[in-house]
């Protein structure tokens, strides 16, 4: 199910703004992979470039390759409605549809693509918040509004809503940069089981985080404000924190900048 | 302490605000210099702009000035003087709202009850307006029907376009386009009624032909699109009249509430692969929808009440026509500016009556508007 | 986004996308037909041709997309195309009604026409000015706004910075209601006084009533832009043993004047052009009445309102009526830009 990514020379724009250049890495499926980096440096927009929401952005503009499997995602004939469906998302803040209960919730992608059969519907509500551990602390109450959970079960709540369309890639951005410690570490844990089944890749501030959770970590870093990101190195976790090639890289963990 | 007494001592010594920035400068030496910063620009303009706010309350602190001799407790007298004279300002204002609220009420209903008294029909069934008469006839019946009417067709039109624009403007627009269009948009909203009444009756009226032309010979038989061919100055041409200046109310309310939609909304919809239109029934809509509510009950107060557009283009009389394309009826408002100028005292009495029927519907309108809208916040849990 | 028609390849993420020409050949398409056809059934309104050309884009949206690309695209460009047509059709009214006032009104507009009252000319005859009626309107306007500024002013400062408990409440609650009072009724409310006292139309009647319909609105407004003041700066001047009412004077409104202000043109604007009330109250006048006190006064939209009632068809009185739109429009227009210009200037972010 999960699926390679292969970047090639890829550079992202805001309007006239250069915000990544000319990046090209390999994400390996069924695999954690970790983007760290300076504030500015572009990891948070190279990633939404893998499911095509930086262009949502008005001004928002790509260009270079983007392979998911044999497909290029911006290739002629695309649709980035299906990238989307076939690359999840989880965002920096919970964001739950305030208006919807929490099956409905996690039901809300599957709804998109006309899965209406009841039945059917109810098992893939309960297999996703199994999958993002919170079936047995919302099963009594999924008929309430979302927006009631703690952040952490918010957002393992829409960890639940991008699995339940069964995506090939999960993004996740900062997803536990608005949590408390203790959810945190809930969301990690998760990580870890999650990646049997999907290509997992996720930008985070918390270069521990990145330690504990992933199995390869790119650096990213800009050379001066104003000037566009650009991958450093990516590299095998431990390597990248024991013994990174490039000498920015070490800076950066071992806290001289950043 | 210390700083506050020496604080209003200067106050009192200032007088009059004019000087506030001169005292505001020299005294900043103490630490935290952002906020003290910020009243010295600004002050300056306090007297000119808010001549009202200042004059009222400048005289409660120069009065204890002149005692010098208690220097202990001056200062905080003089604090709590002017934080009474103060309050007590602007707690009578809003009390002398609530008044102004209440004599409406009590006025009106007076008037009112006087000319009910005197009426010798049924105030709400009688399809009759002579109040004049020494042997008054008057009921409202005709009216409230009117009124509803145009409301309603005015509504029907405007909300969906309304709202449909406000999605262009915030979600469809190229971004270049939008910003001007939410612009004059926003400034058609202050066009005065009479204006829109004036076009209504000299350009959409003629214009208004063809169209009932068009809906007689198709549906006709449906009896309420019927049209026996007079001028089109019907209860139809009224309502849309009544859509059209309602439209930019609505529309500027409506775009202010989906623009405000979260980002992160929008995006958890987008990642779950929905098009645009999924975007917008998934998050937009159901965010945007108590204000959309309060927005199109906000345009229905302007429809119900509104005067000189129906006034100009309405051919009123006094029965209920079957069909909407035939000239006839009324509304409260309407009714109201037409028969004022030939009304004795007993004839206002009648037409005040009328107007505290409409003050209810008014009343009763918002209300329920800020009901749905209350429950609504409570289920959204937008506010969480 | 795609440029090219493809049909679906057997990759999951290709999906069959219509051309980007597609929506513009269907509007043409749909434009053509529903003018021939209005030709041909000899539909003369340019309205009808219009409303058939909309429906029959929409209709042929959704099939063609629902052929080539499913059916939650085709919903997707239905939505779009509803939103483009809404727009389009709403857009046409609202045109017409700046354009007619402008081009109608520029007939008689000229310095005469501002500086001439009605005096000595009959509702059908060309001639005559709205000099009357301008002052009238910023007599009444005036007077009004020294009524309800103050009090919307210091009723918003009161529910802001005291405002707890059931007076703050219940003052919180008309407000709003008294928001929605028709303009009729707030004239209704004055000429009941009048009725008591047995008063004769004029000018400060007109006044009151407006000052009621004003009010709510600086209420409104003035307390939005309090609440924008950030509740630090309130906290950095109470901490250093300002008293209360110093604070709100020199630290809260000066913050918030240029968003008070805002609000208080803009309600100015609104109440300038209500003739509903001035109707009842002030009576109109084709002479010049410099005492808003005494007799009955004319105002600018109400006397648009008397050209058109009283003119029994005469382009002359019409003319007069566009020309004193045009002028009401102007007015209120530069209002609003002077007003939405300063809050731009000033505001407190």
């Amino acid at each position: 199910m999960a699926k390679r990514i292969d970047v090639g020379g890829l550079s992202a724009f805001y309007g006239a703004h250069k915000a990544i250049e000319d990046i090209s890495m390999t994400v390996e499926p069924r695999s954690v992979t970790a983007f760290i980096g300076p504030s500015g440096c572009g990891k948070s927009t190279f990633l939404r470039t893998l499911n095509r929401m930086h262009e949502v952005v008005p001004g928002g503009r790509v260009e270079g390759k983007v392979m998911l499997g044999d497909e290029d995602l911006y290739g002629p004939g695309i649709d980035p409605v299906s990238v989307r469906r076939e690359v999840g998302m989880v965002f920096q803040r919970p964001n739950p549809f305030p208006t919807m209960s929490i099956f409905d919730n996690v039901a809300a992608g599957l709804r998109l693509n006309g899965d209406h059969k009841k039945s059917s519907l109810a098992d893939i509500v309960e297999q996703s918040l199994r999958g993002a551990n919170l079936w047995n602390e919302v099963k009594d109450r999924l008929n309430k509004p979302g927006s009631g959970l703690s952040g952490g079960q918010q957002q393992r709540l829409c960890i639940a809503r991008a699995i339940a369309v069964q995506p090939k890639v999960l993004l996740m951005d900062e997803p536990c940069s608005a949590l408390d410690p203790i959810s945190t570490l809930a969301i990690e844990d998760l990580i870890g089981e999650l990646k049997e089944q999907y290509t997992i890749v996720i930008v985070t501030h918390n270069m521990q985080q990145a330690a504990r959770v992933s199995d390869r970590t790119a650096f990213f870093n800009l050379a001066a404000i104003g000037q566009p990101g650009r991958l450093i190195e990516i590299d095998d976790t431990e390597r990248i924190f024991s013994n990174p090639s490039v000498k920015d890289t070490e800076d950066y963990i071992s806290g001289r900048f950043g | 302490m210390d700083i506050s007494t020496r604080k209003s001592q200067t106050t009192e010594g200032d007088g009059p605000p004019a000087t506030g920035t001169a005292h505001g400068t020299p005294d900043a030496t103490r630490p935290d210099p952002a906020p003290r910063d910020e009243p010295a620009p600004g002050s300056a303009a306090t007297p000119d702009t808010t001549p009202d706010a200042t004059p009222d309350t400048a005289p409660a602190p120069v009065k204890p000035a002149p005692r010098p001799g208690a220097t202990a407790t001056a200062p905080g007298t003089a604090t709590r003087r002017g934080d009474r004279v103060f309050l007590g300002l602007s707690r009578g204002s809003g009390i002398l709202l609530l008044a102004v609220m209440a004599a409406i009420a009590v006025f009106l209903s007076y008037r009112a009850a006087l000319a009910i008294s005197e009426d010798r029909a049924n105030f709400l069934t009688t399809f009759e307006w002579d109040p004049n008469s020494p042997e008054p006839v008057f009921g409202i019946a005709v009216l409230a029907f009117g009124t509803v009417v145009s409301s309603v067709i005015a509504m029907a039109v405007a909300v969906p376009v309304a709202v449909a624009i406000a999605l262009f403007l915030t979600h469809y627009a190229p971004r270049r386009l939008s910003g001007p269009i939410a612009y004059v948009v926003d400034l058609l909203a202050a066009v005065p009624s009479i204006v829109y009444g004036l076009w209504g009756a000299l350009v959409l009226v003629p214009h208004m032909n063809g169209l009932f032309g068009w809906l007689d010979t198709y549906l006709g038989w449906t009896g309420i699109l019927a049209w026996q061919g007079g001028a089109p100055r019907s209860m139809l041409t009224v309502g849309i009249l009544l859509a059209i200046m309602i439209l930019p109310v609505i529309t500027n309310v409506s775009r202010e509430v989906f623009r405000q939609v979260p980002r992160a909304h929008e995006e958890a919809a987008l990642a779950l692969g929905a098009t645009r239109w999924e975007v917008i029934r998934m998050s937009v809509l159901p965010f945007g929808r108590s204000g959309v509510i309060s927005a199109s009950m906000l345009g229905l107060g302007r429809a119900l009440g509104e005067t000189m557009a129906v006034a100009t283009v309405l051919s009123p009389s006094f029965d209920i026509q079957a069909s909407l394309l035939d000239p006839g009826g009324g509304t409260f408002a309407q009714n109201i500016a037409s028969k004022f100028g030939e009304a004795n005292e007993q004839g206002r009495d009648a037409l005040i009556a009328s107007g505290l029927v409409l003050f209810v519907i008014t009343l009763l309108v918002n209300g329920a508007a800020r009901l749905i809208i209350a429950r609504r916040k409570e289920y959204s849990g937008a506010n969480a | 986004m795609s440029t090219t028609s493809t049909l679906a390849r057997p990759g999951s993420l290709q999906g069959a996308r219509l051309p980007q020409w597609a929506p513009w050949a269907v509007a043409v398409t749909a434009v053509a037909v529903a003018v021939a056809v209005g030709l041909a059934a000899g539909l003369h309104s340019r309205v009808q041709w219009g409303l058939m050309a909309a429906v029959l884009f929409v209709l042929g949206t959704y099939a063609l997309s629902a052929k080539v690309e499913g059916r939650r695209q085709a919903k997707d460009r239905v939505a779009t195309s509803l939103v483009w047509v809404a727009f389009l059709l709403a857009v046409v009214p609202l045109l017409s009604l700046v354009w007619e006032t402008v081009v109608r009104g520029v007939k008689v507009l000229d310095g005469y026409f501002l500086t001439h009252s009605m005096g000595t000319v009959a509702d059908a005859e060309p001639g005559g000015g709205i000099y009357h009626a301008i002052l009238g309107t910023a007599q009444q306007v005036g007077l009004a706004t020294l009524i309800a500024a103050p009090i919307g002013v210091l009723t918003a400062i009161y529910l802001v910075e005291y405002g707890r408990g059931p007076l703050a409440k219940a003052v919180t609650f008309f407000v709003d209601v008294m928001t929605g009072i028709p303009s009729i009724v707030a004239g209704l409310f004055i000429l009941s006084l009048m009725l008591m006292f047995d008063l004769q139309p004029f000018g400060f009647a007109g006044s009151l009533a407006l000052a009621i319909l004003m009010m709510p609105v600086v209420v409104r407004s003035t307390e939005e832009m309090l609440k924008l003041v950030p509740n630090e700066l309130r906290e950095a001047s109470l901490a250093l043993g300002v008293p209360r009412w110093r604070t709100i004077l020199k630290v809260v409104l000066p913050t918030a004047i240029g968003g008070i202000t805002t609000g208080v043109m803009l309600a100015i604007a609104r109440i300038a052009g209500e003739s509903a009330p001035v109707l009842l109250l002030v009576f109109g006048n084709p002479f010049i009445n410099a005492n808003p006190f005494e007799g009955a006064q004319a105002s600018l939209p109400l006397y648009i309102y008397q050209q058109y009632v009283n003119s029994a068809g005469s382009t002359a009185a019409y003319d007069r009526a566009w020309a004193a739109a045009l002028t009401l429009i102007a007015f209120v227009m530069v209002l609003n830009l002077v007003a939405r210009g300063i809050a731009r200037w000033k505001t407190p972010r």
